[in-house]
């Protein structure tokens, strides 16, 4: 035999496969580890297929390392019916060898759950989805109803509110978020004005750019910006707080002292969003009107912001600075509600918190635009 | 590399970390031998966690060397350090699985990475895992947040024996169970000490722990490690805090528990 080939059988695992008497002789030579078994596995399954035994015999005299995968195929070669396994022998060099291929023999039998993929599955998680959206919806009605049963007891009570947690969120909910509500709306003022510019120059109608500037403005764009806005920040951020209290067992200390969650963590946020939003929204219409007048100014010959807003103050009644109005305190209470419920909601894990706050977003943003259009219909049956 | 397994596993060389000014570690000697289980000891904010956090490669030594298997860390390229770290497996307090995979795909995680076995071969070694550490079956599909603090912890445990370590970091691993649980735990350890020649240097606080499984164990106090013996020798040094430590009656009913089951 050369060198090399000495060499090899070290470095290199290997085995021979012997049956006698029904039994199965299995010699195993050189490292059975996690590195090198992916060579033999293939292999030594395809031989055992082949053979006709019952027991199994292993000699490991030539095994230079042994670790639990390498102990794992090994123990592939011990045949079990149902009920149970044959017996098998050891011949080795370390009592840790026996212990391993018992623990490899013990872990091949009882063969572990399997998760199974079946081609409905995609039906199964579309009724699922069906099924958590009318959960949802009813839920969020609930804990309104819940929040509106403490909201009113508190109400007999003021000095029981936590105005100064209501301060604090007023600040975060209201006031942080004025700049961006202001130059976002500012924007849309300017869009809007924009695609009038051209449309009513085209039909010599552009003294008309200051109601249809003022319409769009104050009844719908600023008060849904300043949704959206408050849906990404605030309402996230609930979400966010209220679970993470949630998973480190705050809320259950809390339940425990006998601090109403309520009163405590949903009520001031609610109060914060219904402070906030009309002052918001109030901001977010100047500021549009603001864009609307500039670009009118830029783009539309012969109206200079002096005549704009001589028209505007004639042409645009109050009323809809008040539709406009209305609906503010309407979805700030929507996004904190069913940001407070989302939060509240979170279980231990930290994926749930992530689902939680997408799912958050996601149903406040749908509830604003779907109220909005409920809104609408309203104000239309009313004439206003 | 000078991977030598005949060499000790862990050998810490006039090590010092500080943090600012803050000295936590100075001139501090540590060894740990192969396969034997060593506790280490220490008051809160005494630096285990740092020393731990040291020896795993998570923070850097600010003076003195690492050493393991003879090994040298410090100027290994970061190749060297990952197949170092492959031969280190390491059982974080919380456990620290991955929440959003299940128990048998956290112990999937270090096989993905570091070998090419095919996904059904790598399946049936983590569930290999499962059932070695002790855990039902029907606990490889799920999520940690569905385990007891227990499995959550033998499931760590799995994850951390994924690759089939040579050294094994154990940080309090009996902390938060019930002494039922903490004492098939400690079994478990030794079991899987034979089975699979593991070197094991677990911090903990729990005397049970310490005086049934542990060969030896190391006090850090004052910044270094005082002593590193058995333990009938380290309770006679008269350091106060180490005599405090294993005069309390804790201690000594301990003691008395672990004498009796000696003498069974």
């Amino acid at each position: 035999m050369s060198a090399e080939a000495i060499t090899d059988s070290i470095t290199r695992p290997d085995f021979q496969l012997r049956v006698e008497d029904r039994r199965l002789y299995l010699t195993a030579r050189g490292p059975w580890t996690l590195a090198t078994i992916k060579a033999l596995d293939a292999r030594l399954e395809k031989d055992l297929n082949i053979q006709d035994y019952e027991d199994v015999s292993y000699n490991f005299e030539g095994l230079t390392d042994l670790d639990t995968a390498g102990a794992y195929i090994l123990a592939r070669a011990i045949r079990c019916t149902p009920e149970e396994c044959y017996p098998f022998h050891l011949t080795g060099n370390s009592s840790g060898q026996k212990i391993l291929m018992r623990e490899a023999a013990d872990a091949s039998m009882g063969r572990a759950p399997q998760e199974v993929r079946q081609w409905f599955d995609v039906l199964v998680r579309m009724g699922e989805a069906s099924e958590s959206f009318v959960k949802e919806t009813f839920d969020n009605l609930v804990f309104l109803g819940v929040f509106m049963v403490v909201m009113i007891r508190q109400m007999f009570t003021p000095h029981k509110i936590r105005w100064k947690s209501v301060v604090a969120h007023i600040e975060d909910v209201g006031l942080n978020a004025a700049p961006i509500i202001m130059t976002l709306s500012f924007f849309i003022g300017a869009v809007i004005a924009y695609m009038g510019a051209n449309m009513l120059a085209a039909n010599n109608l552009q003294f008309m750019m200051p109601e249809l500037v003022g319409f769009a403005v104050l009844r719908e764009f600023a008060v849904v910006v300043m949704a959206v806005i408050l849906a990404g920040r605030s309402d996230s951020a609930f979400t966010a707080q209220i679970g993470a209290m949630k998973m480190r067992q705050e809320i259950d200390a809390m339940q425990v002292i006998g601090m109403d969650r309520y009163e405590t963590l949903v009520i001031p946020r609610a109060l914060a969003c219904i402070i906030s939003a009309p002052i918001l929204t109030f901001l977010a219409m100047i500021s549009g009107i603001l864009g609307g007048v500039i670009v009118t100014w830029i783009a539309v010959e012969g109206i200079s912001p002096r005549f704009f807003m001589e028209r505007f103050s004639e042409m645009v009644t109050l009323e809809h600075f008040w539709v406009g109005m209305s609906k503010a305190p309407v979805f700030g209470l929507i996004i904190a509600v069913i940001g407070c419920r989302q939060g509240l909601a979170v279980t231990g894990s930290v994926e749930s918190l992530g689902k939680r706050t997408t799912q958050s977003v996601v149903q406040a943003l749908f509830a604003v635009i779907f109220v909005d259009a409920l809104f609408a219909v309203f104000f239309y049956q009313i004439g206003v | 590399m000078g991977i030598d397994f005949s060499k000790p596993p862990v050998e810490v060389k006039n090590l010092r970390s500080q943090f600012g000014d803050n000295v936590v570690h100075e001139s501090l000697d540590f060894q740990v031998r192969g396969g034997e289980i060593l506790g280490l000891v220490g008051g809160s904010g005494s630096g285990k966690t740092v020393l731990m956090n040291t020896l795993l490669g998570l923070k850097e030594p600010d003076g003195g060397d690492v050493f393991y298997f003879g090994q040298n860390r410090t100027g290994l390229s970061t190749k060297e350090r990952q197949s170092l770290n492959n031969i280190m497996g390491v059982l974080f307090q919380g456990g620290a699985l991955f929440s959003s995979m299940t128990v048998r795909q956290n112990i999937m995680i270090p096989l993905q990475e570091h070998t090419d076995l095919p996904a059904a071969l790598m399946r049936e070694l983590a569930d290999m895992k499962i059932h070695m550490v002790g855990l039902p079956t029907h606990a490889a599909t799920l999520y940690p947040s569905d385990l007891s603090g227990g499995m959550r912890k033998r499931a760590g445990l799995a994850r951390a024996l994924a690759l089939d370590p040579k050294l094994l970091f154990l940080d309090e691993p009996t902390a938060g169970l019930d002494p039922i649980g903490a004492s098939a735990f400690d079994k478990l350890i030794l079991d899987l000490r034979e089975a699979m020649g593991l070197t094991i240097l677990m911090i903990t606080h729990d005397l049970d722990s310490l005086f049934t499984i542990c060969d030896r164990v190391s006090v850090l106090v004052d910044k270094h490690i005082a002593i590193t013996d058995t333990l009938p020798n380290v309770m006679k040094h008269p350091h106060a805090w180490i005599q405090e430590y294993f005069g309390g009656p804790r201690a000594r009913a301990a003691l008395n528990a672990g004498d009796g089951a000696g003498a069974n």
